[in-house]
């Protein structure tokens, strides 16, 4: 998947790839997408809450050897 | 119209540091307007210098140790020197937030930090003692924000 802006979250725990991806969203476009990598186990559901909650767009996540990556939509202003 | 978190900081080891800093940093990341108020030893978290945050195996029957310990045990000295330094090697070692950084992305993301007067005077705190970015208030400067607050949590 295209993105505008890659962010690695590996090795970092709760709740620092949360922070880190708001950060990261501030610094794109409304519509570009932030690709984002975490081990955490927890970020799974985190990162959906975390959409949920701010309307920003969780368009795919995926997991190979442990790494967690997550495509998000920044949400229009 | 954004949600509000309202937080009473009332602890000063630092295990108890976690929660507040934690729950305030990641609701203004979902866009709460965040205010913690901060009385008793949750002062000791608006100090500059935070190396002496400690956390105590005493009368902590939870706190998962290396080797079983009896009680008489941890409260020779230095076994809490001794604790925290294992406590803040496992913080590293896992990824973990030191108490500084979150604390600093709290103060980033625009969160009030309100300072219990009365405990200041109580204790006989300096004023210097403290970070910049706080405010100084009392109770009734609590429920100013707490009686619009959407989560209000007493830690």
């Amino acid at each position: 998947m295209d993105f505008d802006k890659e962010l690695d979250a590996r090795n970092l725990n709760c709740p620092l790839p949360i922070l880190r991806c708001k950060k990261g969203l501030s610094e794109i476009e409304p519509a570009q997408i932030l690709k984002i990598m975490a081990t955490d186990p927890g970020s799974v559901k985190d990162f959906q809450a975390f959409c949920k909650q701010t309307g920003h767009e969780l368009l795919a996540q995926d997991e190979a050897e442990s790494v967690f990556t997550f495509y998000i939509k920044k949400r229009a202003n | 119209m954004a949600k509000k978190l309202a937080l009473i900081a009332s602890k000063g080891s630092l295990d108890w540091a976690y929660p507040p800093f934690i729950l305030a940093s990641t609701a203004a990341a979902l866009d709460y307007e965040v205010s913690i108020f901060f009385t008793f030893y949750g002062l000791t978290l608006l100090k500059k210098d935070l190396s002496d945050l400690k956390v105590s195996p005493l009368g902590n029957p939870a706190m998962p140790m290396p080797v079983p310990m009896p009680n008489f045990v941890q409260m020779l000295p230095g076994m809490e020197s001794m604790a925290t330094m294992m406590m803040k090697q496992k913080i590293a070692s896992k990824g973990v937030a030191s108490i500084e950084d979150l604390r600093s992305a709290c103060i980033e993301a625009g969160v009030k930090l309100i300072a219990c007067q009365m405990t200041v005077d109580l204790f006989d705190f300096k004023k210097t003692d403290f970070i910049d970015e706080i405010e100084f208030g009392g109770a009734a400067t609590f429920f100013e924000f707490a009686g619009e607050s959407d989560v209000n949590l007493f830690i």
